[in-house]
């Protein structure tokens, strides 16, 4: 059965599957994590602010986007958009967004949820003293963030949110409902186009399987490092 | 120099932690605080640059009221000097670092003048050597005298003191006690919460004892480690002076 298999489709698609589809998958990852974390963090020192009602909002924001598939927001997003951008602008007609930007706003507000809850647990992880010696110093409470905290925090919980990225690497592939070219978009057109389903489909695990693999052991080797130091 | 008149602080609305609190600490003059533990004197000290809010009374910092909501608080605080238990070193910072965050971000020091001044302050407490170190990688009584270093760094008007030598081991001690003795004979005005009551004879004014949130006792040395005084501050010094 296996002669039945014609492994040269892959070959002859690689430039397409990696330079188009890798590309945007990487592009999108590596924007998302950035912005996740910016805003994760934002959300994380509101919640953590003592000020109750930003606490509320900011608790009420991740609960929110914690409790829907990410499927869901990513399309109902993309209809949405348009026509909250239309209300906001007071546009005659829905706004166009683009279907990448449209989908990295969506996954910057949805790993800010999950990035806030790591950011929160790491300035918990930061005992008392430390921002009350900032303090004492004279240091401001932004100053205290910037340059005690939030440096603290972030080491603290770096293999972590390493993780939370390999798995946004992996989640990124549903922007397939926009009909977007990421790397298993890519793989899945040419598949459909060559009616070659099982080679693609086999070739995008191995391909996910060993980037993930091989970044979660290096994040433990991260781990074992850092352990040593402190 | 630190005024602290009538000062009221609850923890919740129940447990009143400092009641009625008045005393002061003069241009120069060395004040100890001791007292059992919960007995409120890390308190008192960390209301003395609002690390601790209070809710009643006045306390002033030169001439500053603290307590004031228009006080610009980061300013005040960094005319004065503290130091804690735990030292309180930035871990991710490199020693010479830590002395130069302050100095550059608050007062806004050139960083090389900030490197000077910390590399003479560390050589002063005898750490030149480590200043590149990690603060992981000194031992505790060392990263005690990097923590006066830091404090002294900032040209302070006066220094706190929070039980600077509780979490050392016996043999560090000394170390840090030096220090302090050598700061308070260069006339810097000091409040120092404290057990070490060699450290108060030797270089205190004052020692003012505290027992459940209450000034018990605020006495020159000589009376305080002499015969009048009240039975609670007796029965504490008996036992901390029987070993």
């Amino acid at each position: 059965m296996i002669g039945n298999f014609d492994f040269d489709v892959i070959r002859r698609a690689l430039p397409y599957l990696f330079f188009e589809g890798m590309r945007f998958t990487l592009t999108l990852t590596a924007l998302a994590a950035f912005g996740g974390l910016v805003f994760g963090t934002l959300i994380a020192l509101m919640r953590l602010s003592g000020y109750r009602l930003l606490g509320r909002v900011a608790g009420i924001y991740v609960d929110f986007m914690r409790s829907l598939p990410l499927v869901l927001v990513i399309f109902w997003f993309y209809f949405l958009v348009p026509y909250i951008g239309q209300w906001l602008t007071g546009a005659s007609r829905p706004i166009t967004v683009g279907a990448f930007a449209s989908s990295l706003i969506t996954f910057i507000m949805f790993e800010a949820a999950y990035f806030s809850e790591i950011m929160r647990a790491g300035i918990q992880s930061i005992s008392r003293g430390q921002p009350a010696a900032a303090n004492a110093l004279g240091l401001t409470y932004s100053q205290t963030m910037r340059y005690v905290v939030l440096p603290q925090a972030f080491r603290n919980m770096l293999p972590v949110l390493l993780t939370q990225t390999i798995v946004l690497f992996q989640d990124t592939s549903l922007v397939y409902v926009l009909s977007i070219t990421d790397f298993l978009g890519a793989a899945s057109k040419v598949a459909q186009r060559d009616g070659r389903l099982v080679e693609m489909y086999l070739f995008a695990a191995v391909v996910y399987f060993v980037i993930c693999s091989a970044a979660s052991f290096l994040v433990r080797r991260l781990q074992a490092r850092i352990a040593i130091v402190r | 120099m630190i005024e602290i008149n009538h000062v009221n602080k609850w923890y919740g609305p129940s447990f009143q932690a400092l009641k009625d609190c008045t005393t002061s600490v003069a241009k120069g003059e060395v004040v100890v605080v001791c007292g059992p533990s919960g007995s409120g004197k890390s308190t008192l000290i960390k209301c003395v640059n609002a690390l601790e809010p209070i809710q009643g009374g006045d306390i002033t910092l030169d001439g500053v009221k603290v307590n004031d909501p228009r006080t610009d608080l980061p300013k005040l605080r960094s005319r004065v000097g503290m130091v804690f238990q735990h030292f309180e070193l930035f871990p991710h910072l490199r020693i010479v670092e830590n002395l130069c965050l302050a100095q550059e971000k608050v007062l806004g020091r050139r960083h090389d003048d900030a490197v000077a001044k910390g590399m003479k302050l560390l050589d002063r407490v005898g750490l030149k050597d480590h200043a590149k170190k990690f603060p992981a990688e000194l031992s505790g009584g060392q990263q005690q005298r990097v923590a006066i270093a830091r404090a002294l760094a900032m040209d302070p008007i006066a220094m706190l003191f929070d039980e600077p030598t509780s979490a050392l081991d016996p043999e560090m001690i000394s170390e840090v006690l030096d220090v302090m003795v050598d700061l308070a004979r260069e006339g810097m005005t000091m409040m120092v919460v404290t057990h070490e009551m060699g450290f108060a004879n030797k270089v205190a004014d004052r020692v003012i004892f505290m027992d459940r949130g209450e000034i018990v006792e605020d006495a020159k040395k000589t009376d305080f480690f002499g015969q009048p005084r009240s039975d609670r501050a007796q029965k504490f010094l008996s036992k901390i002076l029987q070993h």
